[in-house]
């Protein structure tokens, strides 16, 4: 199995460059005029989970936040697709 | 190295696409029933691509060395009206004799909703009639988790052998709970959604190289038919073994698919 320098060396550039998108992101969402909707604070919820996920892995932590944890069957779709983080407001 | 791609949506994707995956070593490519981007307008719409799958697909593979085979349904985006559902599913049972149908799917949910949900437990019961094993497609992004949970619950209250089922599209946060109930998982290798090959590598680590497999669910979005080649050399380079990777690309699929009489290489 890979050490963890052999991981290093896989992965570190890449994840850097990702970690700098983040930071270039959020920047850009200050950096423009208006509202954001649910996904901003969905975002910012996983990015507390990425610091501190508790018992699960990371990962784990983060997809779990930005799923809808309701457990019913919704009635009806009132959309096809998915944005990718849960709409508390709308019960999603 | 050869290996299988067990989803995969060669409907939407070139000629020039199954020449390079039959250079990259794929022997065979299964191809779930899926929604084509677009909603049909009628289920003489599903009849022509239930022959789209069951005729030319496999001859068009075939001029690659590749063995093509097909699972039949209506997908869950398609089966919030259930009365429409209920109209194309009424068609499925003319297909299932064809050679090279191997089950039922990609069945599953989409917004999980009560119709989809009712859909997808008729889907079940046809599979359980016919004796057929599943392919389950799970939801999208913040979809799946509810999805996922929705649809074991369906199966296990319809006491199906999970042995027979393969629930696809499992990340971090969903791979336990399938693997954990003893049905098979699938991976599905996308480069924004679902696994990228690190992350891919990282659940078979995690969780294991026994009932899982990983595909590249290649279809008209973006997505990439080699994703299944590639994710074989991220393995390498996490230094898993030549049979390591040998079973998770070959000999899973096999193992899963041979349930169904069609299969065979």
């Amino acid at each position: 199995m890979p050490s963890k320098q052999d991981i290093l060396d896989l992965y570190f550039m890449d994840a850097r460059c990702k970690l700098i998108d983040i930071a270039a992101f959020l920047d850009r969402m200050d950096r423009f005029d208006g509202e954001p909707d649910y996904r901003y604070n969905g975002f910012h919820e996983a990015l507390d989970a990425l610091l501190k996920p508790g018992d699960q892995s990371r990962a784990q932590a983060v997809l779990n936040t930005l799923s809808d944890q309701s457990e019913e069957p919704i009635p009806k779709a009132t959309i096809q697709g998915a944005s990718g983080a849960p709409n508390k407001q709308s019960g999603n | 190295m050869p290996y299988i791609e067990p989803h995969a949506h060669m409907v939407s994707r070139t000629t020039d696409d199954y020449q390079a995956m039959a250079i990259a070593g794929c022997e065979a490519i299964c191809e779930p029933a899926f929604w084509a981007g677009f909603d049909r307008s009628s289920a003489q719409g599903f009849y022509d691509y239930y022959r789209q799958l069951t005729d030319y697909e496999p001859k068009r593979a075939a001029k690659f060395g590749i063995k093509h085979f097909c699972w039949l349904c209506i997908n869950p985006k398609e089966a919030e009206d259930s009365g429409f559902a209920r109209e194309v599913m009424a068609i499925i049972p003319e297909f299932l004799d064809q050679p090279t149908v191997l089950g039922i799917g990609e069945i599953g949910l989409n917004k999980n909703t009560v119709s989809e949900l009712t859909i997808f437990e008729e889907h079940v019961a046809i599979a359980q009639q016919h004796d057929l094993p599943i392919l389950i497609h799970t939801p999208h992004l913040e979809d799946k988790l509810k999805g996922t949970r929705l649809i074991i619950d369906a199966l296990n209250n319809a006491k199906v052998d999970p042995n027979k089922v393969i629930i696809d599209h499992v990340e971090e946060h969903t791979a336990g709970m399938v693997l954990d109930q003893g049905f098979w998982a699938g991976m599905t290798l996308y480069p924004e959604s679902k696994c990228t090959l690190p992350r891919a590598v990282d659940i078979l680590e995690n969780f294991g190289m026994e009932n899982i497999w990983m595909n590249s669910a290649c279809d008209w979005g973006i997505s990439d038919p080699l994703a299944v080649a590639k994710c074989m050399q991220e393995m390498k380079k996490r230094q898993h073994s030549r049979e390591t990777i040998h079973q998770v690309v070959y000999d899973n699929p096999v193992k899963f698919l041979s349930q169904s009489p069609n299969f065979s290489l």
